[in-house]
């Protein structure tokens, strides 16, 4: 079903039903997490990408103007270069661990560990946040400061102009 | 929109109760999913909500532009300060366990914290950007 | 046959890059080039996660009444993913808000020409 989804976003014109249907992919996304049992991500990802990003994009549409994207020409060049890099990942995936492999080495290194000890020596039953705030609290001081970052940005990019034309810079 | 009746009492209703919910997801994020980013979201997207049905100038009477501001920048400064604090009781940056007596509740300490800053400041930047993009006149 | 039972959702997720990277390179239009740029990240987190998960274990949040869980680490390191994604995604649009203003479209080819004409013409 989500790839349906991609294939109208690529195939639709209409800039509105594009970011919709991004919408509807987003939630399509959310429901695969929580099936893969990732469900602090599948509710992050739920609420940032149908929520928030659905409320941005329309808004950058409204300040645009929503009109059609025009086609491209000769998307010959574009098509081969992606099949040839859909290809060359599919190769590259034959060499990854089958799917639900218990031995595979992503679940026998730091994890076991994390699973064990992370309640106890935490007290949070939760090991998601366990392990985002407490034993890589520096990945999420960075995070953090990204999103700070963005917001400046945004700022700086976005602070003047209210009315007329009269300021560009 | 504000004229609608339906869409007024169903706003008025509904902003308070995303509110409690965001908060609900902040301080439950130990033991279930949830945590600072997801309640930040969310707490944002209430404030949203609340300007889609009631215009842009009655949000940002609701939370003023000085406010959001000053979130942006209180959050991560907060987060700053408490590896500070684990700096200056001894431990390393962003130690938790020296914070209190017994190593495990100095965690809980160190993690409200934490995910407190981390919540603040993504639901001010969520609602300074929402503001910037909403507040721009369309220039034709 | 069962390469492709144990590989279908690796699959899935090349599958969903290769259409975004087809969206971001073959859109003339600039927001529909960050669309698939998002796209593209949400294959990447499929990618992560989809490793993770063992058939029978539930949400790493430990309880008395499970023994197997899924893996938590993926899940740490895309949350932080979703929220840089949705950062780029915001600086982005402002750009493309302040390109549009600036040309007056957000058609790359016209921006192109646009610029173009301004580089002869000073």
């Amino acid at each position: 079903m989500m790839a349906v989804t991609v294939i109208a976003i690529i195939l639709q014109r209409n800039l509105f039903s594009v970011v919709v249907l991004a919408g509807v992919y987003s939630f399509l996304m959310a429901t695969v997490l929580v099936a893969l049992d990732a469900v602090d991500v599948a509710m992050t990802e739920a609420s940032v990408g149908a929520g928030i990003s659905a409320v941005l994009l329309l808004g950058a549409l409204y300040l645009c103007g929503g009109e059609e994207a025009k086609p491209m020409a000769r998307p010959w060049l574009p098509l081969a270069v992606t099949l040839v890099i859909l290809a060359a990942l599919v190769y590259g995936t034959l060499g990854l661990p089958a799917f639900s492999d218990p031995l595979s080495p992503i679940h026998t290194h730091v994890v076991p560990r994390y699973l064990l000890q992370g309640p106890v020596e935490t007290g949070v039953p939760n090991v998601v946040t366990a392990v985002l705030a407490s034993y890589r609290g520096y990945d999420t001081l960075g995070e953090t400061m990204v999103v700070f970052t963005a917001g400046i940005g945004v700022i700086a990019l976005l602070r003047r102009v209210r009315r007329g034309k009269g300021d560009k810079t | 929109m504000k004229r609608e009746p339906v869409l007024r009492v169903v706003g008025k209703l509904l902003t308070p109760y995303m509110l409690v919910f965001a908060l609900y997801v902040q301080f439950h994020g130990d033991f279930g999913p949830g945590g600072g980013f997801q309640a930040g979201v969310i707490a944002a997207a209430s404030i949203i909500f609340y300007a889609l049905i009631f215009g842009l100038p009655a949000a940002r009477r609701l939370v003023p532009d000085a406010v959001v501001e000053t979130m942006v920048a209180l959050g991560a400064f907060l987060y700053l300060t408490v590896g500070f604090a684990g700096l200056a009781l001894g431990g390393n940056y962003l130690d938790y366990f020296v914070l209190d007596r017994d190593p495990v509740a100095g965690q809980h300490r160190g993690i409200f914290w934490v995910e407190l800053g981390v919540l603040i400041t993504v639901a001010g930047v969520m609602l300074k950007i929402f503001y910037l993009f909403a507040g721009r006149r369309r220039e034709d | 046959m069962s390469a492709f039972a144990s590989h279908y959702t690796y699959w899935i997720t090349a599958l969903l890059m290769a259409a975004g990277l087809y969206t971001m390179i073959a859109s003339g239009n600039l927001v529909k080039k960050l669309i698939g740029l998002s796209i593209f990240q949400t294959s990447v987190y499929l990618l992560y996660i989809a490793p993770g998960k063992l058939i029978g274990g539930t949400a790493p949040i430990v309880s008395e009444a499970f023994k197997v869980y899924s893996n938590p680490l993926p899940h740490v390191l895309i949350l932080t993913a979703i929220v840089v994604g949705i950062a780029t995604l915001a600086l982005g649009l402002a750009i493309v808000v302040r390109v549009r203003e600036a040309y007056g479209s957000i058609e790359e080819d016209e921006i192109v020409a646009a610029d173009a004409g301004r580089g002869e013409g000073t």
